[in-house]
């Protein structure tokens, strides 16, 4: 079962959580200024890195809110969790993290 | 390649069964190919094979991180079908379920192709309608497909809880009888097997870490074994795709995300079709070894571990249990996922790229198993020519900026969805 840390609510079941995919998707301000293949990557096109992604999640079974998240998507390791709008610590060296030589 | 039938099963008897060959080589990797294919297994193990056979190119080699068919091929729960709507996915999925009809033969070795039906059951009128016209257009595409009453479905498959007091009542089905199960690791061993006696090269434990490419030209791969020079490399690496495309700076319109699936304890013989639910989110069959196998949708988050959650086991279960009461004591046995290739319009793309000599195939969600044969043969017809087969002219990377994408279920550009 994935834990998942809500800024607001704090470490919650997954069960209470809808995911809403990658983060770093951001649209367009302006639509009608972008180029095609700008809008065609915002629709389309997806790093879908292996290792540590950046993700939109709905606490939609608690306080309702979006945030983002950091996750490990091999691991499942959770790397820190932040409001929309704040940016989120990029993920620790494994070498200083809490517990780890 | 000593030839399998009934009179070397019966002379290796004679030896109990110690001195069969080894099914496949392990050679060493030469330093040139005309082509490589990234990933061996049965999408990438059939294009080899298909390379070989249809096309004449064998300088060919299948370089494989792990070991053959222990991805995506060797995790599935094995449903074959054409069972699909829109013209590309129909004649595309229609070709592969022809060739699995003689796959055994071709290969000559058992895939344990099970024709044993796959039943879609409907739970409200909307879907009966949905049902008719999906099975209408499969008609007139030249694919098998029936309509099933209530009274029909309680006579085939008289197990499922049949009350319209049910959580999921049963108003009809659809069905194709051409439909069935195969054995999945048959699969990977009989294409591999099939391809090594026409001279193509396995190299297994041997990651592909980089593509090299000069001039817009891909020139070899970097691996775990060093440098090897090819002419043309095809990407068939199913949940990693992303990852190896990047290594030749492509960015693809699929995300990575995990599927899980469980099997009972054995039981005696009961369930002699696949039956499947769309709108339950489930479907179910009996393997050969008498265990129940069954499945759902994805977790739904990204995914690269190839193990999921429980959620989904327990929604998996429950809708067992609403479907088929009857399985209330079964105990469960194992569960595993697999990394699926999501697509952003849940079809698969078999395609040149824009770097020459690179192909990709990709894109396969749930589905990939049933298109083992058909893409393999569309994808060594690509390689070869170096351009598309006329069953996978739609399946192209551009499709999506060119506003033609195939989105069977219309859920549009959410890879979790489809
Ligand atoms: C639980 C589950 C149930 C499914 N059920 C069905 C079903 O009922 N019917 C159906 O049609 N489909 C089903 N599928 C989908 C189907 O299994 C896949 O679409 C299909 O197997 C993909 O085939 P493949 O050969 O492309 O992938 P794989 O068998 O995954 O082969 C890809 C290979 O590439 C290798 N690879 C990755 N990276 C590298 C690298 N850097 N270097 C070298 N090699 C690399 C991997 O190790 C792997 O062996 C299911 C999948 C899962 C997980
Ligand atoms: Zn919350």
């Amino acid at each position: 079962m994935l834990l998942i840390d809500c800024p607001w609510c704090g470490t919650r079941d997954q069960r209470e959580f809808t995911y809403g995919g990658d983060a770093a998707v951001k649209r367009p301000a302006d639509p009608a200024a972008v180029s095609d293949k700008e809008w065609h990557d915002y629709v389309y096109i997806r790093v879908n890195p292996r290792g540590s992604h950046v993700e939109l999640w709905h606490h939609n079974a608690g306080c309702r809110r979006w945030f983002k998240l950091r996750r490990d998507v091999v691991t499942h390791e959770m790397q820190g969790s932040a409001p929309i709008g704040s940016e989120l610590e990029p993920p620790l060296p494994i070498a200083g993290r809490p517990g780890k030589p | 390649m000593v030839k399998y039938s009934i009179f070397s099963l019966a002379r290796n008897a004679l030896s109990r069964h110690e001195n069969w060959p080894e099914a496949w080589r392990s050679p060493e990797p030469k330093s040139e190919y005309d082509v490589i294919i990234i990933g061996a297994g049965g999408h990438g193990l059939a294009t080899a094979y298909y390379l070989a056979k249809e096309h004449g190119v064998t300088n060919v080699a299948v370089i494989e991180k792990g070991y053959l068919g222990g991805g995506n091929t060797g995790r599935n729960t094995t449903i074959v079908r054409s069972n699909y709507y829109l013209e590309p996915n129909a004649h595309f999925y229609e070709k592969s379920l022809q060739l699995w009809e003689g796959l055994s033969q071709d290969l000559n070795y058992n895939v344990m192709l099970s024709q044993r039906g796959v039943l879609n059951l409907a739970h409200a009128p909307s879907e009966v309608d949905s049902f008719h016209r999906r099975g209408n257009a499969m008609r007139l595409n030249g694919i098998d497909a029936e309509f099933m009453t209530r009274d029909q479905i309680a006579q085939m498959v008289p197990l499922l809880n049949m009350s319209m007091e049910a959580r999921y009542p049963i108003l009809g089905g659809l069905i194709q009888r051409r439909g069935g199960i195969a054995r999945h690791d048959a699969v990977a061993w009989g294409f591999a097997r099939a391809a090594d006696a026409r001279g193509v090269d396995i190299i297994q434990n041997c990651p592909v870490t980089g593509i090299r490419r000069e001039g817009g030209r891909v020139t070899g791969v970097d691996t775990a074994r060093g440098f090897i020079k090819a002419k043309k490399v095809g990407i068939a690496v199913a949940g990693h795709s992303s990852h190896v495309a990047a290594m030749a700076g492509l960015r693809l319109p699929i995300e990575s995300h995990v599927l899980q699936a469980l099997v009972s304890e054995p039981i005696k013989p009961c369930l002699d079709t696949v039956v499947t639910s769309g709108a339950v989110h489930f479907y179910v069959s009996q393997s050969d070894k008498g265990e129940l196998v069954m499945g759902g949708d994805l977790d739904g988050y990204n995914s690269y571990a190839q193990r999921g959650n429980l959620p989904i086991i327990q929604h998996v279960v429950a809708a067992l249990l609403a479907l088929f009461p009857c399985f209330s004591r079964l105990r469960m046995m194992r569960t595993w996922g697999g990394i699926m290739d999501m697509s952003m319009d849940g079809s698969p793309i078999i395609a040149k790229t824009p770097i020459g000599g690179l192909y990709i195939n990709t894109g396969w969600c749930y589905g990939g198993f049933k298109a083992t044969p058909g893409s393999g043969w569309v994808f060594a017809h690509t390689i070869a020519r170096d351009e598309p087969h006329k069953l996978n002219a739609e399946f192209t990377l551009e499709r999506f900026a060119e506003g033609k994408t195939w989105d069977e279920k219309g859920m549009g550009p959410t890879p979790n969805a489809h």
